[in-house]
C-alpha cells in the first residue's frame, strides 16, 4: 500500500488485447476525467502490450493527460502475473491515488491480484465513481475528496458506497456499460512516457494453449432501441414476437435472465446484472416482471415501455408507458401501430 | 497420481429469493430475510475437486470463514463426498473486507497439503470475485480464474478451459495452482445416502460442547470440558471432527485481519429504489398504442 497522496493521478488501465482497446477502459475515461477534474491532478492511462504504442494517441484524445506506455514482448498476451507485475511497479514508482480498472474477465482477474499484492483496497463491479466526504462516526474524523466507489450489492437488491481512506490508492473495477462511451477529441493533447519493467519467463506461470474469440451475435450496448422478453412471453415461439416487434422498430432484440434460461434466447441477448447493460433511448418490456437484478441493467434507458398482464409487476414502477394487457393481442397491435405511421425500419 | 484438494466455500444469504424486507428501518441488512445457503459457484468448486479426487485419489478438503453457523456447509459438503472440513472462526473476523479475508484464509490454507485450491469464480452477496485472486496472491501460487472444464491433469501439470467474455481460452500451469470455477464446469452431485448416514453425526468442537452441556444441565465446566475432549477425541478417531479454527491457531497477524485490517469501508448503504419521474397508462387498444407511438415519434425517440 502507499499512503495517502493528494497530489497522486488518477489512472486507467488501458486493457487491450491484440494491439485493440478494450471498451470498457474507454467508457471510464470521461468518468475518470471528471475525477481528476475535480480533484485538480492529472489523468493516466496505464498500457501494457507489445507493439502499442499507437493506442497512446488514442487514449489521449479520449481524455488522458499521460499514458505510462509499457512494451515488452512478454507483454503481448495478458497474464496475471506479468500484468500484475507491471501495474504494482507503476504504482510504487509514480503513487497514483485512484486505479481504475474495467471489470472485464482480465480487469477483474487482474485488479484483485494488484490489490492483495499492494495490500491496498479494492471495490468489485461499481456503476458510479464520484469524489465525496467521509465522516468517520458522529465526531470522527473527516476525509475529504475520496473516491466513492458505487456499486449494487446482495443481488442488486441494495446499493453500497465504498471508501478507502487510508490504504491507497484507492482502486475499483467498474462494470461494462454503465458508463457513456466518450467522443474522442483530437485537439485534447498529452504526453506518452516510456517505462521499463523487468520481466522474464517466471513471470508467466500459464501457458496460453489455444484461444477462441467469438463475436457476439447482438451489441446491445450500441442499440438506440431494445425490445427485450421476459419468462412472460411464455416459449421460445411465442418469442417471435420479440423478435417481429424488434424488427419493425430496427431494435436489438434482448431478454432477461429467467427468459435465457428457458432457452427463448441465446445468453448474448440478455439485459441485467448479469448480462449486459443497457442505456438506450426506447427500451421495450415485454412480459418482464422486473426483478431487481433485471431493472439494474435497464433502469438508465431514455423511456421505458412495459407491456405486462400484471398490474402489479415491478417493471411498472420504472416505466414510463404502462401497458397492462395480453401482451399476445399488446404487441401484434403495436406492430401495426408502428407500420401506420411509417417507422421505417 | 494422487492430488490434494483444498476447496474454499462461504456460506450467503440466498439473494435470489429474498422474502419480507431486505432493509431494516436503521438502514442495516435485515439478513433474517434472506435464507443462509451454500454459495452456488463453490459447489461447483467442491464438484471438481470431488471429480478430480473420483478420478486421481487424494483428499479434499474444505474449508469456509463463518460463524459457527456456517458448519452448516462443511456438513453439507461431507455428504457430498469431501474428507475433511475446517471451520474459521473469530469474532475479531468480523467487518473483514475481501483483502482480510483472503489474508486469513491463506494463514488456514498454508497449515494444510494442497496441490489444487479451488474457490467458486463469485458469492453471490457480494459478487466481488476478489478472495480467489487474493488468496493466490498470498500463497504466492498462480491463479486461473473462470473455470468452464478441466482439459487435462496429469503429472504436476492441469490444463483447464476459461471463460474469457468473449470466448475462451485453453491455459496450462504447474501446480499447485488455484482455480476459480464458474457454474458451467458441471452440475454438482446431491448427498449421497452412505455420506450422510456417516456424517450426520459430523460435529465442531463447539458443537460437541453445547450438546454435552445440554444433556448435563447440573455439571460444573471441568466436568464439561473433560466430557467435551473425550467427545471430541472420539468424533476426530472417526473422522468425524469437524476443525474448529481460531485466528490465534492459524497464528492471523491481527493487523490485517477484520476492520482493522480492512481498507475498504462502507460510507453508506440504500435500498435501491428506482421510479420512473412521470409515466402514464396506455390503453391496450389500437388507438391508445397509436397515440404512444405518436408520442415516441414527436419525442424523437423513435424515428
Amino acid at each position: 500500500m502507499i499512503d495517502v497522496n493528494r497530489q497522486g493521478e488518477v489512472w486507467v488501465f488501458a486493457e487491450q488485447h491484440g494491439g485493440k482497446l478494450e471498451e470498457t477502459p474507454i467508457e471510464l475515461m470521461s468518468k475518470a476525467r471528471h475525477l481528476a477534474d475535480t480533484l485538480k491532478v492529472k489523468l493516466a492511462a496505464v498500457l501494457p502490450g507489445d507493439e502499442v504504442r499507437h493506442l497512446s494517441t488514442e487514449l489521449i484524445h479520449y481524455g488522458a493527460d499521460k499514458v505510462y506506455l509499457v512494451e515488452h514482448p512478454l507483454l503481448r498476451s495478458y497474464q496475471t502475473n506479468s500484468y500484475a507485475k507491471v501495474i504494482l511497479e507503476l504504482i510504487g514508482k509514480h503513487k497514483p491515488q485512484i486505479v481504475l480498472y474495467g471489470a472485464t474477465a482480465a480487469g477483474r482477474d487482474l485488479a484483485p491480484r494488484v490489490a492483495s499484492a499492494a495490500k491496498a483496497g479494492l471495490t468489485a463491479d461499481c456503476t458510479d465513481l464520484q469524489i465525496g466526504t467521509h465522516k468517520a462516526g458522529k465526531d470522527g474524523e473527516v476525509h475529504e475528496n475520496l473516491l466513492f466507489q458505487i456499486r449494487p450489492a446482495f443481488g442488486g437488491n441494495i446499493v453500497a458506497t465504498i471508501i478507502n481512506y487510508d490504504r491507497w490508492p484507492q482502486m475499483a473495477t467498474v462494470r461494462e456499460g454503465v458508463m457513456p462511451m466518450p467522443e474522442p477529441n483530437p485537439n485534447h493533447h498529452g504526453v506518452i512516457v516510456t517505462e521499463t519493467v523487468r520481466l522474464a519467463q517466471d513471470d508467466l506461470p500459464i501457458e496460453i494453449l489455444q484461444e477462441h474469440k467469438r463475436a457476439k451475435k447482438v451489441d446491445l450496448k450500441a442499440a438506440r432501441i431494445i425490445v427485450a422478453g421476459g419468462a412472460g412471453v411464455g416459449s421460445k415461439e411465442n418469442f417471435k414476437l420479440v423478435w417481429d416487434l424488434a424488427n419493425c422498430l430496427g431494435a436489438a432484440p434482448a431478454a432477461t435472465r429467467p427468459a435465457v434460461d428457458l432457452g427463448f434466447i441465446d445468453h448474448d441477448h440478455q439485459v441485467g446484472q448479469t448480462g449486459t447493460t443497457v442505456r438506450p433511448s426506447l427500451y421495450i418490456a415485454v412480459g418482464i416482471s422486473g426483478a431487481i437484478q433485471h431493472q439494474a441493467g435497464m433502469a438508465q434507458s431514455q423511456k421505458i415501455v412495459a407491456i405486462n398482464n400484471d398490474p402489479e409487476a415491478p417493471i411498472f414502477g420504472i416505466a414510463h408507458y404502462k401497458i397492462v394487457g395480453d401482451l399476445n393481442e399488446v404487441v401484434p397491435k403495436m406492430i401495426r401501430a408502428i407500420k401506420e405511421k411509417g417507422v421505417k425500419d | 497420481m494422487a492430488y490434494n484438494c483444498v476447496v474454499l466455500a462461504k456460506q450467503v444469504p440466498d439473494t435470489q429469493r429474498i422474502t419480507g424486507k431486505v432493509m431494516n428501518d436503521d438502514g442495516t441488512v435485515n439478513r433474517s430475510a434472506l435464507p443462509a445457503i451454500f454459495n452456488p459457484e463453490d459447489l461447483n468448486a467442491l464438484e471438481l475437486a470431488l471429480q478430480i479426487k473420483d478420478r486421481f485419489g487424494g483428499r479434499v478438503t474444505v474449508v469456509t470463514m463463518g460463524l459457527p453457523g456456517a458448519t452448516r456447509i462443511l456438513r453439507e459438503s461431507l455428504y457430498r463426498g469431501a474428507d475433511a472440513a475446517v471451520l474459521v472462526t473469530d469474532m475479531r473476523c468480523a467487518a473483514s473486507d475481501t483483502l482480510a479475508t483472503s489474508y486469513i484464509l491463506s494463514c488456514a490454507v498454508r497449515r494444510m497439503d494442497y496441490d489444487i485450491v479451488l474457490c467458486g469464480r463469485q458469492a453471490i452477496d457480494g459478487d466481488t470475485a476478489q478472495v480467489g485472486p487474493q488468496l493466490a496472491e498470498k500463497l504466492g501460487i498462480p491463479q486461473i480464474t473462470y473455470i468452464e472444464a478441466l482439459e487435462d491433469l496429469h503429472d504436476n501439470t492441469i490444463q483447464v478451459r476459461r471463460n474469457i467474455g468473449n470466448g475462451w481460452q485453453s491455459v496450462k500451469s504447474r501446480l499447485p495452482v488455484l482455480l476459480t470455477v464458474t457454474g458451467e464446469a458441471n452440475t454438482p452431485r446431491v448427498a449421497a445416502a452412505k455420506h450422510l448416514m456417516k456424517y450426520k453425526k459430523a460435529r465442531t468442537p463447539a458443537e460437541a460442547t453445547a450438546e454435552i452441556k445440554a444433556i448435563n444441565p447440573n455439571a460444573v465446566e471441568a466436568e464439561i470440558k473433560e466430557l467435551s475432549e473425550t467427545r471430541c477425541d472420539a468424533l476426530k478417531a472417526r473422522g468425524l471432527l469437524i476443525e474448529q479454527w481460531n485466528l490465534d491457531q492459524v497464528e492471523a497477524d491481527l493487523t490485517w485481519c477484520g476492520r482493522g485490517g480492512s481498507p475498504t469501508k462502507v460510507h453508506r448503504i440504500q435500498s435501491v429504489v428506482l421510479a420512473a419521474k412521470e409515466s402514464k397508462e396506455v390503453e391496450p387498444t389500437d388507438e391508445g398504442l397509436a397515440e404512444m407511438i405518436h408520442e415516441l415519434i414527436d419525442d424523437k425517440i423513435i424515428a
